[in-house]
């Protein structure tokens, strides 16, 4: 990558109690590129975008911002330097409609004299409509609650909010986990129009199809740790499940075997793999 | 940029207001058949001047019932305003405007601890204004002392604005068809505007009979009622009420903060809203206005005892705002629901006591209406809810 990380961590460790969520991981996202972060369960993933979102801060190690260290206290403090998440719950409010979803915080007001304390919701709607258009987010209509909408679109919904204030970078995490086939690639495909953009995408997922499809590089953690990254066009699907299971890697001998996900079982039946 | 029909959405929004106006429909027609003097000009301006009191309170309840909370006391509230003015005004000889800013006060202090209790210990609402319940009880009897009842001589001004301040004809016709005009123009404005920016609006027909059925309501009903008193003051003080909130409700960031954290308190904190600081304004509009009703329960029985407010008020007061519309799961409702609510339950309430029927039976007969307004809302939730995955 010739760029240079506009997002990293450097050496980071992270432990609850006795468990070692984190060990020095190292990860770096750059600018129009999506890192996809896998593993299975409880390798650390979601401690990685927590500690990248501000909701929880390294034990030891750095984050950096175009090569400075720097700290992100709270979510807000990360949200200022640009970098925004969208966790699993999407934090909508299913009756507000999509305009007032992703507006919500933001809301723009009335130019015109005298009423400038009044919403203008007429440019609310036309900016939601320009920004659906960029991103070639489909919906019946901006104006229903976002409890009638679908998985899919939800997700839209949440992703669109994230990008308030220009971000630099978007972490998703499980953004697919509870979506059908075709809402999966809906979801991806605008995970793509974010890399076009420019964005850089920290993309956490359990589904290696998923990823396989969307990401240009492939950091598998395992235990806690950096097992290693992919570039994702040279990998082969098996190389990655291996990664992921610690089949291949040296490691800890190798326990009971691990499930990774429904998608990956199938696959790796199919093609004869490893377990 | 799209060609998308809005109706569905309409559909949505729309289907508990056509509930509450079916309900009212057909209130009004099994009572004027059952007593033809139900629907008489006289008989309906009672029910809108006591409509303006209870409505004052249901407002409040939307509003909290908006957030998702609930408030149930706003009947001892208003009992505790209605007691404040009246002895302020007869036994300290306090000038009236300052009565009324007094009683008030005590709705906004009131209404202060529970949204600073609610948001500082979280406590539930409805445990939080039982207790207030009790203590607004508590102190309406001791504001009212030994004696337990304070008559307001029916020179006061708010007596007279209450039972005999009527608009004249001409100049309510003349306010009525100020309000067409600018509901006219203003839904042509916003016509204008969507079209300038590319948005698909409503369409020409479509504001043309929106502002056509409110000239016919507006005019008609006021033309119809002057034929008795006419429209009280103290109902267009309450439409203007309701009025303002609607505005706030609909074209505030403070409005559209209430509904968010009705839909989801979790998701406005993450939006980076003041909810502490939203449900507290919420509860103490609430507790103001339920203590503005009582004073004007106050004025239209020119009188406070220990009797007045009280718990039955309260209850009427929620059943209302839930045949209106709104929702007790939060993010529901609107500032109209208090006045089709309260409209539904107060001719039932006068229609039955013109029938003759005891206390009794129109406890029962709002209990049903309440249950099956509570049910419809619950069917709405699910209906609302988290869509298809």
């Amino acid at each position: 990558m010739t760029p240079a990380p506009v997002l990293a961590l450097r050496k980071v460790t992270k432990t609850f109690g006795a468990v070692r969520a984190l060990v020095d991981v190292d990860l770096a996202v750059h600018p129009g590129e999506v890192l996809a972060v896998v593993g299975d369960n409880g390798a650390g993933k979601s401690t990685v975008v927590k500690i990248l979102a501000g909701v929880l801060g390294p034990d030891t190690g750095t984050l950096e911002l175009d090569g400075n260290v720097v700290t992100f206290p709270t979510p807000g403090a990360a949200r200022a330097a640009g970098v925004t998440a969208v966790f699993q719950d999407l934090a909508l409010c299913d009756n507000l409609d999509v305009v007032e979803n992703i507006f919500l915080g933001h809301e723009l007001r009335e130019r015109g004299r005298r009423s400038g304390a009044l919403l203008d919701e007429v440019e609310m709607e036309r900016r939601a409509w320009e920004l659906l258009g960029e991103l070639a987010v489909r919906l019946p209509s901006v104006r229903v609650p976002v409890g009638t909408l679908s998985g899919g679109q939800r997700q839209a919904v949440a992703i669109l909010r994230a990008l308030h204030g220009e971000p630099r970078v978007v972490l998703l995490d499980e953004p697919t986990s509870a979506l059908g086939v075709a809402q999966t690639a809906e979801v991806l495909t605008l995970v793509e129009r974010l890399r076009d953009r420019g964005l850089g995408v920290v993309l956490v997922s359990h589904s290696m199809a998923d990823v396989h499809a969307v990401a240009d590089r492939i950091a598998v953690l395992r235990l806690g740790r950096h097992a290693t990254t992919f570039d994702a066009r040279t990998t082969s699907y098996e190389d990655l499940l291996a990664a992921v299971t610690g089949a291949r890697v040296p490691g800890p001998t190798a326990g009971p075997p691990r499930r990774v996900s429904h998608e990956a079982d199938a696959r790796s039946s199919a093609t004869g793999g490893e377990r | 940029m799209s060609g998308l029909d809005l109706s569905r959405l309409r559909d949505l929004a729309g289907r508990r207001a056509a509930g509450g106006l079916a309900a009212l429909a057909v209130v009004w027609i099994v009572l004027g058949v059952a007593t033809p003097r139900f629907l008489s000009a006289d008989n309906l301006v009672n029910v809108t001047q006591q409509s303006a009191v209870t409505g004052m309170l249901t407002l409040g309840v939307v509003l909290v019932m908006l957030i998702g909370h609930l408030d149930i006391s706003v009947g001892a509230v208003s009992g505790l305003g209605s007691a404040t003015v009246a002895v302020a005004v007869v036994q300290h000889g306090l000038p009236e405007v300052v009565a009324i800013l007094l009683a008030v006060l005590t709705g906004v202090v009131l209404g202060l601890a529970y949204g600073l209790l609610s948001t500082r210990l979280g406590l539930p609402g409805f445990v939080l204004t039982l207790a207030g319940l009790l203590v607004a009880l508590g102190l309406q009897l001791q504001v009212l002392g030994r004696t337990g009842a304070v008559n307001l001589p029916f020179e006061t001004g708010l007596v007279r604005f209450a039972q005999q301040a009527y608009v004249a004809t001409p100049v309510a016709l003349g306010v009525g068809a100020f309000v067409v005009v600018v509901v006219g123009f203003l839904g042509a404005h916003e016509r204008r505007r969507r079209d300038r920016a590319g948005l698909a609006g409503d369409s020409w027909v479509r504001i043309g009979t929106r502002t056509g059925l409110l000239a016919a309501l507006l005019l008609g009903g006021t033309l119809y009622l002057s034929t008795a008193r006419g429209v009280g003051w103290m109902f267009v003080l309450f439409l203007v009420v309701v009025m303002v909130v609607d505005v706030c409700l609909r074209r505030t960031s403070w409005g559209r903060h209430v509904r968010a954290i009705g839909g989801s308190v979790e998701s406005a904190r993450r939006a980076g809203l003041g909810v502490d600081r939203t449900i507290i304004s919420v509860y103490v509009l609430c507790s103001s206005l339920a203590a503005f009703g009582g004073v004007l329960a106050a004025g239209r029985l020119a009188a406070a005892n220990q009797g007045t407010g009280g718990a039955e008020l309260s209850l009427t007061a929620i059943a209302a705002a839930l045949i209106g519309g709104a929702s007790l799961y939060g993010g529901r409702g609107s500032a109209w629901s208090a006045v089709l609510g309260v409209a539904v339950v107060q001719s039932i309430s006068t229609g039955l006591a013109m029938l003759g029927a005891e206390a009794s039976v129109r406890y029962l007969i709002l209990g049903v209406v309440l249950v099956v307004a509570v049910a419809i809302d619950a069917s709405g939730k699910r209906e609302g809810g988290r869509g298809r995955a």
